[in-house]
């Protein structure tokens, strides 16, 4: 790592070899991230103590945020809602991507076509994503048309006013969008896979399936774990597209715990209550986040 | 590139040094059952972004009359005035660019310092550090956003594009570093022992050497970094209140509320939106492709 010059007389304090410009350089990046990323988040966790409006003082009340959590429906439903989440978004996405790049991992000018179609969505932000689907799903939108047109008028619904299907409707939304960002993770993996194996397993005898499990998936176990902490991770952060396209409701039933959050803290104004329901969120988080750099921090030995 | 886009870290070594079997490699076979999978696969994927289109050029009294799921019957651009006139996506749009911009250049610009001060100097717990500013940016925003807003309020930027610029900045620094931090440890040592020799400092290195050569994994954050800010709604909605202030995506939402009948105008202000992070896209695929994979996939 060093381009240090091994200068002839050994200095021995470290701190003296770096240059000033040096320090000034690493310094100011790393004060406006400490500034506007650890110190609000340090924040945030002495918030969660305390009952806040924003304009008064914040009043300590200890635990009582959680305990408040711990009987609250809507909390209860937002982390169901949540767990629901992590397995259908980030299952189907990894799915679908998975099974998007091992089809699409070939040359040739028509799947370099698929590939960018199946990528696309993911230049529209969350957000536009939500309205796009929100004319999808409108009640004479294109979906129920379809329906309507193959004579299936008993399945047409209120797709997302609809308590039963709303979550899942924004889930397909957000998996519409996810998709092809987990395909170009898996098709750099595949690329990494030594095709000779797979060869040899052919010739002995192994069919697709068999091949594709045995030999193919150990070899993308790194991309499998990044896979993994990012899709948890996301799913723990989704906001937008449910803002977007249902804002929690039909009846908080497609209330994720980040969109509970900001309504608790800018629509009602419950700051504490709100920060409370942030560590929650970053509770579950942080053990995917550990596990991301760790595998990060092995790439950097 | 390369440091960009590594082969997958999962195959283990011992098996990608054995020797390949003597084996012709099986031409791909043309087989047709990939298009007919795949071409109506490619057709549903692209149907949200058509309908919108059809639904935002149709004139209001075609949707009202026929439905949010005919086809086309009449060809209007009404939308797209409304949309970006009275419904102030114009101004939005404006204010994103503005927004984007800065932060894209600010972040960057930070990271960068940041990234050639930890990869090519002895700094004490350099790794330490790095892997600090990377966790910053893995936290859910959601544990930041209470603080963020009192903080942007009790230092006076409050509602301004500012706040947003800085937090964005704050809270994308991390990523970056992290990825230049590793583009620019590979560097070949070679070349700053000779501009050393030419009696460079490092502040010569950095700007003559260091940030030319990074070209191109600054162009692959550049693209990645233009439509994650460009498309954020959750830091927009934390610091900014004036309606007039908002950028494009929370303008949109309101869009929404206030033309809640006028699906076309809706739509139009949609593909709009999604105008300049397509054209970011198009220009920049290759980046944005290993963009998508840096960090991800070491």
């Amino acid at each position: 790592m060093s381009a240090q010059p091994s200068t002839a007389t050994r200095r021995p304090n470290r701190f003296a070899r770096v240059p000033l410009l040096v320090w000034a350089f690493l310094l100011v990046p790393l004060v406006v991230e400490l500034f506007w990323v650890f110190w609000p988040a340090a924040n945030s966790f002495s918030l969660a103590l305390t009952r806040w409006d924003g304009i008064g003082l914040a009043e300590p009340v200890g635990l009582q945020n959680f305990r408040d959590l711990a009987a609250d429906p809507i909390f209860l439903t937002a982390l169901q809602n949540n767990v629901i989440w992590v397995l259908g978004f980030g299952g189907l996405s990894v799915v679908g991507g998975l099974a998007l790049a091992v089809t699409l991992n070939k040359p040739g000018p028509m799947v370099s076509i698929y590939r960018s179609a199946i990528y696309l969505p993911m230049v529209v932000s969350l957000a536009v994503s939500g309205l796009f689907w929100r004319v999808m799903y409108a009640p004479d939108g294109p979906i129920n048309g379809t329906l309507g047109l193959l004579g299936l008028e008993h399945l047409e619904r209120q797709w997302l006013a609809d308590p039963t299907v709303a979550l899942w409707a924004v889930l397909i939304a957000a998996v519409w969008r996810q998709v092809g960002y987990i395909m170009v993770l898996y098709l750099a993996g595949l690329k990494g896979t030594d095709g000779s194996l797979e060869e040899a397993a052919a010739v002995d005898g192994a069919n697709a399936w068999q091949r594709f499990w045995r030999i193919v998936m150990p070899q993308l176990r790194g991309v499998n774990m990044v896979v993994f902490a990012v899709t948890v991770i996301d799913s723990l952060r989704t906001f937008d597209i449910v803002w977007a396209m249902t804002r929690g409701g039909p009846y908080n039933e497609t209330q994720l715990l980040s969109t509970y959050m900001f309504q608790q803290a800018f629509t009602t104004g419950n700051l504490g209550y709100a920060s409370a329901i942030a560590v929650v969120i970053f509770a579950l988080a942080i053990g995917f986040i550990i596990t991301y750099l760790a595998r990060q921090a092995r790439t950097e030995d | 590139m390369s440091a960009l886009a590594p082969p997958a870290a999962g195959a283990p070594a011992a098996v990608r040094d054995r020797p390949a079997p003597r084996l012709r490699r099986p031409k791909p076979a043309r087989s047709p059952w990939l298009h007919v999978a795949m071409v109506p696969v490619t057709l549903l994927w692209l149907s949200p972004i058509v309908f919108v289109l059809f639904v935002a050029i149709r004139s209001y009294d075609d949707i009202a009359g026929r439905g949010l799921g005919a086809f086309p019957a009449s060809f209007s651009l009404d939308g797209f005035a409304t949309a970006l006139t009275e419904g102030g996506v114009l101004r939005s749009l404006g204010n994103s660019v503005l927004v984007t911009v800065c932060a894209v250049v600010a972040s960057l610009a930070l990271s960068s310092f940041a990234a050639y001060a930890l990869s090519r100097f002895d700094i004490p717990f350099r790794r330490t550090i790095l892997l600090t500013m990377l966790a910053g940016n893995l936290l859910p925003p959601q544990i930041l956003l209470v603080p963020v807003s009192s903080i942007t309020e009790a230092i006076g930027i409050g509602d301004t594009l500012t706040a947003l610029v800085v937090v964005q900045v704050g809270f994308g620094i991390g990523f970056y570093t992290f990825v230049l931090h590793g583009f620019m440890r590979s560097l070949p040592n070679e070349v700053f022992e000779a501009a050393r020799l030419d009696g460079a400092g490092p502040g010569g290195i950095f700007w003559r050497i260091v940030l030319p050569l990074s070209r191109p994994s600054l162009a692959a954050l550049a693209a990645l970094a233009t439509t994650w800010i460009f498309n954020d709604l959750i830091w927009a909605m934390t610091v900014l209140r004036t309606e007039a202030k908002f950028p494009i995506t929370a303008a949109l939402l309101n869009l929404q509320g206030g033309f809640a009948s006028a699906w076309n105008v809706v739509a139009a202000g949609a593909l709009i939106a999604a105008v300049p992070t397509a054209i970011v896209f198009f220009l920049f695929q290759k980046q944005f492709v290993s963009g998508l994979l840096v960090g991800a996939n070491k």
